[in-house]
């Protein structure tokens, strides 16, 4: 029988992302012992990949902007579903929390008066994203690493959470192994904050990493934790189509920011054809009128290319559908045009888009300074998770918080660009600060040794099966029937459909074997992380089904039209004590009078 | 569809040996396509790293056909065309299994590195004022993404093993973005010289042919700041002045 260490902790943080990160900053700087892991080494989690910026209402580079438009722009592009008093906070504290992150050594691109600048985005009325380039990201995780290696706080870095553990309704710690010898590890701990990331692995075409397989979301619902919005997957409208091998990698937001426009192979501006009667007001009715929107000419209004992404990945496809794509199913994205109107196009471009240059340039043989680049919709975002108290971040169960993406409630239906980063800043500080007042208001509950030996069994299990499913061969089959049944546009019958497949793959995932040993064993790991992709395709896939309607990024096409019915209610996922999946709608509470006020001025 | 012969390292600290594996390719692949491949079809256990396919976590590096490269980025087209792929992992770090080593080295490293620390904020709302003429060198320096393929070919690491006395490429221009920040207030120039051994480098530049982010490492970084430490306890006139200084 395999052993296990055990390490003990007041606060345990799952997850070293710009969430994970900030929560431990936080939860050390109140004094606690702090704990991080990772399944990867520190510094590249998932935030590492952002690119085009982090929001914040600044009011830098417009001074118009305030966090009350932030408060809108976010509900509006979640289409009011969202958790309006987290909108709030969020709105709030996001400048604060990135001018932080400038004391702890962050270089953000400046303004010409040497404050830091920020850039137009999807669904930001302002120009709001401050930015590094289109390495955002880097530097956001490389700030909050840097400066966490100074705090005394643990790191266990390639190490895997596989089941949290309660008692007496309480969370009372985590079982993990480390990756390069598959050893395990139990850690005690009075609270846990969990902020693993997303779930997009769960489909074919994403711009996710191997990590992003729902550990969060899974481990939570295991333990009692509610779910909510899962039907909310985002699918980014510009991922790279071609060559096959880098299909899905994200080519950010910030390319259409700086201009870039999208066109069809008849050479059209197809954006301008279909503007939702919600922005009609804040959008150009002409390409010149968008670019002067992109040069920052404050009476301009912004081009329909900066549209929410669901409705600019939903246009996308109908051009494909409708035979007007590129050749590689996709169409063109172009911002080699801008010549026309810049003199040192190709200098400005190489400067603002550095990584999008050398990343076509290399994978793709397009030198996007010269030639458009091809673009389809790609796997990219769960406004779906954990669902969490507006102010403290905790979940149902006491002691268990969630911030990052792998919590929901922020971004409702629909996320804007730039909102996650500041979401991880915000919330993860938050989730960091409560957690370690939890810790100490309360004892170590106990965990028994038993359940944990229960636990690593179930974990050493297929290396007893032999001549089984392949692992890898399974996560393909899941991911692509998600991707076919349950991705950007769906109907009943498909989400049926779905339903029948999913309960036949957790039957094969019965009889997942593995060959090798405990040492790095991707096959195990993959095995390992399986059953959480399962977990929250289920999870999609349900409350998929329960919404009939389109609306943000759940689109029906047996319902194409939003109902004001189910706009007042959120979809919750928990386990019954039969151990199987249920569903609830839950009614949105009533906003408050100050801000119902606020979005009504601002209508 | 063709099939190409992938050499790949297999083995850990104990043993190991390069073992071969056909797969097929097709247009655009890079070497860690082929690599998950036939991970996923023939060789479920094979270890390697990897995150974001598209070089900006510089999780994958290893040693393809001998050059320290990033599998994610390297396509098949650019290698000789027809001739079998030898994969090994990063030699200057421990083994831990196939194609994944033991990078906690510059983990520790860092952590010796003294903090940012930055001056008292400019303008009331505790905000600083920066140009972007200033911050232009310092921004090259932070988009390292840590693939430590500088670590793996500098030979005062690779050759000579001094893991202990230098702190190497990817450390140094760690410590000239911190030491030409302009709002960092800490001096680093006695550690340099002394515990993080600056001296040791001589200049052969091979880090810098290695980086994929393309930094300056040695011209932009390491010489720059080799001169302030030069400057600070070799240069006799200014060694004189600061005594005189100090006098007074
Ligand atoms: C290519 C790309 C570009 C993007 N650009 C932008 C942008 O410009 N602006 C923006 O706002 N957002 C952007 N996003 C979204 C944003 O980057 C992510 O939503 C955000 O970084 C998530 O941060 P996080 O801290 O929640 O999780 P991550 O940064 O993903 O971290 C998750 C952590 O959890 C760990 N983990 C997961 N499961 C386990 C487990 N079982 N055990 C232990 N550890 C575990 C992982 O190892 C990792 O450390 C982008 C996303 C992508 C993919
Ligand atoms: S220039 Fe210096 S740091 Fe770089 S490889 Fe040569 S000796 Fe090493
Ligand atoms: S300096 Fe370049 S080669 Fe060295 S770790 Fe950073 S990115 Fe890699
Ligand atoms: S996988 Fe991220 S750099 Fe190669």
């Amino acid at each position: 029988m395999a052993t296990y260490d055990i390490h003990n902790y007041d606060v345990l943080v799952i997850g070293a992302g710009g969430a994970g990160l900030r929560a431990a900053i936080e939860a050390s700087a109140q004094g606690v012992s702090v704990a991080l892991i990772c399944k990867s080494l520190l510094g590249k989690a998932h935030t590492v990949m952002a690119e085009g910026g982090v929001a914040a209402a600044l009011s830098n580079v417009d001074e118009r902007d305030n966090w009350k438009v932030h408060f809108t722009d976010t509900l509006r592009g979640g289409q009011y579903l969202n958790n309006w008093r987290m909108a709030e906070i969020h709105a709030k504290e996001a400048p604060d929390r990135v001018r932080e992150l400038e004391a702890w050594g962050a270089l953000f691109d400046r303004t010409t008066d040497g404050k830091i600048l920020q850039r137009n985005f999807g669904g930001h009325k302002y120009p709001r994203l401050a930015h590094v380039g289109d390495r955002t990201g880097l530097e956001m995780i490389r700030t909050l690493q840097d400066h966490s290696i100074h705090q005394g706080i643990d790191v266990h870095m390639e190490c895997t959470v596989t089941c949290l553990f309660k008692n007496n309704g309480r969370i009372s710690g985590a079982l993990a192994y480390g990756r390069d010898r598959g050893n395990f590890k139990l850690f005690n701990a009075k609270s846990i904050i969990l902020a693993t990331g997303g779930i997009g692995r769960a489909f074919k075409v994403t711009s996710n990493s191997w990590e992003y397989t729902g550990d969060g979301q899974a481990l939570a619902y295991d333990a009692g934790a509610e779910l909510i919005d899962m039907e909310f997957v985002q699918f980014h409208p510009t991922g790279m189509v071609w060559p096959p091998s880098v299909k899905g990698i994200l080519v950010t937001e910030g390319v259409r920011g700086e201009g870039g426009i999208l066109l069809n192979k008849q050479n059209r501006r197809f954006m301008f054809d279909d503007i939702p009667e919600l922005y009609r007001n804040q959008t150009a009715d002409n390409p010149e009128e968008g670019w002067r929107y992109t040069q920052g000419d404050k009476n301009a209004r912004r081009p329909p290319e900066l549209l929410t992404r669901d409705h600019v990945a939903r246009c996308i496809v109908r051009e494909i559908k409708e035979g007007r794509g590129s050749p590689h199913n996709g169409v063109f994205l172009d911002i080699s045009w801008i010549s026309d109107k810049l003199n040192n196009a190709e200098d400005h471009i190489r400067k603002k888009l550095p990584s999008m240059y050398h990343q076509f340039k290399k994978l793709a043989d397009i030198d996007i300074t010269k030639e458009p680049m091809e673009v389809g919709p790609t796997t990219h975002y769960c406004m779906g998770g954990v669902r969490v108290n507006a102010d403290t971040q905790m979940s149902n169960i006491p002691g268990l918080f969630a911030a990052g993406e792998a919590a929901a409630g922020l971004h409702g239906a629909n996320r804007l660009g730039g909102n996650s980063l500041s979401d991880l800043l915000v919330f993860g500080k938050r989730a960091g600060e409560y957690a370690a007042k939890f810790a100490k208001e309360n004892s170590q509950e106990n965990i028994n040794d038993e359940d944990v030996r229960a636990q690593i069994s179930k974990t050493l299990a297929p290396f007893e099966r032999t001549n089984g499913e392949n692992p890898f061969q399974l996560q393909y089959d899941l991911q692509e029937m998600m991707q076919n049944l349950v991705g950007i546009v769906r109907t009943q019958e498909e989400l049926l459909q779905a339903k029948e497949e999913l309960s036949k793959l957790r039957s094969r995932y019965r009889n997942v074997s593995i060959i090798g040993n405990r040492e790095y064993n991707a096959g195990w790991h993959t095995s390992l992380d399986l059953a959480n992709l399962l977990i929250v395709s289920q999870a999609v896939n349900m409350a998929a089904i329960e919404r009939k309607e389109s609306r943000g990024a759940h689109y029906r096409e047996d319902f194409p039209n939003k109902d004001p019915q189910s706009g007042t209610y959120n979809l919750v996922i928990y386990k019954d004590s039969n151990g199987e999946m249920q569903i609830r709608k839950e009614v949105i509470p009533e906003i408050r009078n100050d801000l119902k006020q606020i979005i009504e001025e601002m209508k | 569809m063709d099939k190409l012969l992938f050499q790949i390292w297999r083995g850990d600290a104990g043993s190991g040996a390069v073992q071969d594996y056909y797969t097929n390719v097709s247009e655009g692949m890079v070497v860690l396509d082929a690599i998950h491949q036939i991970q996923a079809e023939q060789a479920n256990d094979l270890a390697v790293r990897w995150n974001c396919k598209a070089g900006k976590c510089g999780s994958c590096s290893a040693e393809i056909n001998g050059m320290p490269k990033l599998m994610c980025m390297t396509r098949l087209s650019d290698l000789p065309s027809g001739q079998a792929v030898l994969v090994k992992p990063m030699k200057a770090f421990p083994l831990i299994k196939d194609l994944v080593t033991d990078v906690s080295w510059n983990y520790k490293v860092k952590k010796q590195i003294k903090k940012f620390k930055p001056r008292a904020p400019d303008a009331k709302d505790g905000t600083w004022r920066m140009y972007q003429e200033d911050i232009d060198r310092v921004q090259e320096f932070r988009k390292c993404i840590e693939c430590y393929l500088c670590q793996n070919v500098c030979h005062v690491l690779r050759e000579h093993e001094l893991y202990d006395k230098f702190i190497g490429p990817r450390f140094l221009i760690y410590a000239a973005s911190l030491e030409m920040h302009p709002l960092d207030t800490e001096d680093r120039l006695g550690e340099l010289k002394e515990s993080h051994g600056i001296g040791f480098c001589n200049i052969t530049k091979c880090c810098t042919k290695v980086c994929p982010e393309s930094i300056a490492i040695t011209d932009n970084g390491i010489i720059p700041l080799k001169e302030r430490v030069v400057d600070r306890y070799f240069d006799p006139l200014r060694k004189f002045v600061r005594w005189i200084l100090r006098k007074k």
